[in-house]
């Protein structure tokens, strides 16, 4: 298990490049920014590493062969190479825009995602192969599809940042909306890690998240404890509504665009949208169609997929009806990334088919 | 308003279905009325689905939200009406809102690129304008040469004091966006071809048994062939009970001949006469336990062996001695945990039987032999059971499946690849270059234009134009 170091390494490489990127964007001093991307690059090569290093180690442990001994076959790998796919992506925009301001929000959603494996206890081991994984489908389905998710993550973070440094009005939808999203995003990872706290319960995170989520807020036993939650909740949607137009002066400081940022969330978009299609949707049904003998069955793993497709479709159209490019569809990229988190972690954890192994 | 008000009734509904804001609110209504049936079980028993709405509603109010939804046909929702009509509506607003632009398109794409005035290139997005020195004649092929080094291969006029020079790429992209509207409309002929003339269906075939019929439901698929199962297995990893392979051969039988032998796993099915059987589960066959084979091979300490095939309660001999064994039990799991034994699971996890051995009437010795731990195979006295299979009582759960659409599909999926690729990564790129030569210099206007990726093409022009400015300053 050599490859545990690497991942460690670059776990703790990206959480640092976090808070670094943060810094930066709050002083905005040169060599800070140059140690952010710095300390990115490490733990992006150790990441690497570790991926190569555990692909040969399963391809020894099940002697299957390279091809079929990617590492991507359950909860803990697929995470991982997302968080690979995300840092990849942003650093090839930091080198394209020659900007580093973006780095205070990709790398936050790979610390949170490293996090996330951590804090559910989602299982670290090798497991063996299911017969239905069994496929030379596996590599190019899955890889495909989180290329994808990562160029969504992309087209997310650069969304939000569109509608917080266009924001003109409090009142207006495009602010509500991202300061709602915004602080239901912060009040669901708080109230997760209390429950963790709480229950400090090694369990697989399905029991955590079926048995054992909001017990401490939202569905406390205790109805004090529950409205509590409630005011909390809404008292922190109000606190980051009221002064969440400090974001946009911050953003206003960097020499981020507009105009870049529709760029970016658009160019993410338009590689994200045929990667996923062919990758996610196409070479889905294909293996569906060789293993089930349904290329297509309604199961809520692919009926998310496709209303992912449609999410980012609408985008796609919408921009073209005169007076939607600009806040109306950065709001719909926002939506669209919400739903791919749901068809990646919300079927797996929250609903049941056929598509069960990204759960373990 | 004047221009809608001329409108007829009939171009108003065309243009309401070949409108981008038609093809987004079906798009959302798809999207959106999809969740629920992700929520709610699809043709699922009555009692799952109100358990769900019971958790995430109340329990009181749970049969009455039942019924409303099972009335709207949300618990098999994605063959509904009112689905079916928003597909419908989806087909028809790709079908009106391409052949509404597709002719403008077409236009754009084959009509060939033709010299401009001035002024219609200086009001180009991307324009831009230098002065070179020399007569137009001289500056012509230095920019003939820096078009090409960004990737136009230009066509070129003379026209009065000087040239003009244009080239246009990747006209066909603009094809890409109506090849992937086409590819859905025939991914959906493709799915309504297979569901009018396909087949859905499962069948069980024990061991050793032949069926020529699957089910899905009360609707019945008869073959005019048979499919006989030789052999059902499943292959573990190392000693634990986590499933590598599910495993049948099978053999088509037609007109009593055998025409096809094949053993199927879950990505390797096996077609025959365009139906096509995917290994899906598998099962005890009900009863079957105590009647099926042993299939042994009994090898003695002097390398004698024999094959044998034995029931439950036979007695055999180890060749070449006077010692007999007698199968007295069988267990589908076995356990042995602090020297009791038990079965664990009632599937083939771990197949064992007990066996008596005696010799000339004297017991020797009893014990349990496993068949997945070849040590167990080994008798104290040097004699081998080696235990193979337990034959005839299993079956195989085979997914059926007969669709004539398929093909359609797949080709729907390529045309979408295909599509969606040049919709996205090829742009229609034209550029014009104008050289006008005065008083010894010579004034180039530049102007360019795409359909996507402005900042793309503008960065190739700057570098055209930065190629010049080198070639001026080294000219010097």
């Amino acid at each position: 298990m050599e490859s545990s170091l690497f991942f460690g390494i670059s776990t703790m490489a990206y959480i640092t490049a976090m808070m670094i990127y943060i810094t930066y964007l709050a002083f905005k001093k040169a060599p800070v920014g140059i140690i952010a991307t710095t300390v990115t690059i490490v733990g992006f090569f150790s990441q690497t590493l570790a991926i190569i290093l555990r692909w040969k180690e399963f391809a020894e442990l099940s002697g299957m062969g390279i091809l079929r001994s990617a590492p991507l076959t359950n909860l803990y790998e697929s995470m991982t190479f997302f968080v690979w796919c995300l840092i990849l992506g942003y650093l090839i925009i930091e080198f394209k825009f020659k900007n580093r301001s973006f780095g205070a929000f990709i790398t936050p959603i790979a610390g949170l995602v490293l996090a996330f494996i951590d804090l559910t206890g989602v299982s670290k081991e090798i497991q063996p192969l299911v017969p239905a994984l069994k496929s030379n489908w596996l590599l190019a389905h899955v890889t495909m599809s989180f290329i994808a998710y990562a160029a969504f993550a992309m087209s997310f973070a650069t969304g939000l940042m569109y509608l917080i440094i266009t924001a003109e009005k409090k009142s207006e939808i495009s602010y509500l909306f991202w300061t709602f999203t915004f602080g239901l995003f912060a009040i669901l990872l708080v109230t997760m890690g209390i429950d963790f706290l709480t229950f400090q319960v090694k369990v697989r995170p399905e029991e955590f998240i079926k048995s054992y989520l909001f017990k401490t807020s939202f569905l406390h036993p205790s109805s004090v404890v529950k409205i509590i939650s409630w005011i909390a909740s809404f008292t922190a949607l109000f606190v980051i509504w009221k002064y969440g137009y400090v974001l946009k002066g911050v953003l206003e400081k960097l020499n981020v665009t507009p105009d870049m940022l529709e760029e970016i969330t658009y160019r993410s978009i338009a590689v994200g949208f045929p990667i996923f299609t062919l990758g996610g949707l196409i070479f889905g049904a294909i293996w569906a169609d060789q293993a089930w003998g349904v290329y297509w069955s309604w199961d809520p793993k692919e009926t998310w997929s496709l209303i992912t497709w449609f999410i980012y479709a609408f985008y796609l159209h919408g921009r073209m009806v005169r007076g939607w490019k600009g806040k109306k569809v950065a709001i719909v990229a926002v939506i669209g990334f919400a739903a791919v988190i749901f068809t990646y972690l919300g079927v797996n954890l929250l609903l049941s088919g056929l598509h069960s192994y990204g759960s373990g | 308003m004047e221009q809608t008000n001329n409108k007829s009734p009939i171009d108003k509904v065309w243009s309401f279905f070949a409108s981008v804001k038609f093809a987004i609110i079906i798009f959302a209504l798809i999207a959106v009325t999809s969740i629920f049936g992700t929520i709610l079980e699809q043709r699922a028993e009555p009692a799952k689905n109100l358990q769900v709405l019971s958790r995430i509603f109340n329990e009181s109010i749970a049969p009455g939200l039942y019924n409303i939804f099972d009335k709207l046909g949300f618990m098999d929702m994605y063959h509904s009406w009112w689905f079916m009509t928003l597909l419908v509506l989806f087909a028809v607003n790709l079908i009106v809102c391409s052949l509404d632009r597709l002719p403008r398109i077409w236009k754009l794409v084959k009509e060939p690129i033709s010299p401009l005035p001035e002024e219609r290139i200086k009001k180009f997005l991307i324009n831009r304008e230098i002065s070179l020195k020399g007569p137009a004649d001289t500056v012509r092929k230095t920019v003939l040469e820096a078009a090409k080094g960004v990737g136009f291969t230009c066509h070129e006029v003379k026209e009065e004091n000087g040239y003009q020079f244009f080239a246009q790429k990747g006209n066909y992209g603009r094809l890409g966006v109506y090849l992937t509207h086409l590819s859905i409309l025939i991914i959906l002929i493709g799915a309504l071809f297979g569901a009018r003339f396909g087949f859905k269906g499962f069948m069980e075939v024990g061991e050793g048994t032949v069926s020529n019929t699957a089910f899905d439901g009360n609707k019945e698929l008869s073959m005019d062939f048979l499919v006989k199962c030789d052999n059902f297995d499943v292959e573990f990893y190392g000693m634990s009970d986590m499933p590598k392979e599910y495993k049948s051969w099978l053999t088509i039988i037609k007109d009593g001949k055998e025409v096809m032998k094949k053993s199927i796993t879950v990505n390797d099915p096996l077609t025959y006469e365009g139906i096509t059987f995917y290994q899906s589960s598998y099962g005890l066959i009900p009863n079957g336990l105590g009647s099926g084979i042993f299939i042994f091979n009994v090898v003695s300490k002097n390398g004698h062996s024999s094959f044998l095939n034995l029931r439950l309660g036979d007695s055999f001999q180890i060749p070449g001695t006077a010692i007999t064994g007698k199968i007295l039990d069988f267990s589908p799991a076995l356990r042995i945990m602090n020297g009791q034994a038990s079965t664990y699971a009632n599937m083939m996890n771990n197949p064992a039987v007990l066996v008596d051995f005696t010799e000339s009437g004297k017991q020797k010795f009893s014990g349990w032999i496993f068949r997945r731990h070849p040590e167990s195979w080994q008798l104290p006295d040097g004699n081998r059971v080696e235990f193979h299979n337990y034959w005839g009582v299993e079956y195989t759960g085979l997914q059926v499946r007969k669709d004539p659409g398929v093909w359609v599909v797949y080709l729907g999926c390529i045309l979408m690849s295909i599509g969606l690729f040049t919709a996205f990564f090829i742009s229609h790129h034209r550029i014009w270059i104008k050289l006008v030569e005065e008083k010894g210099k010579t004034r180039i206007i530049a102007g360019a234009n795409t359909n996507k990726n402005r900042g793309t093409l503008e960065r190739k022009i700057d570098r055209m134009i930065s190629v010049l400015n080198s070639r001026q300053e080294g000219a010097k």
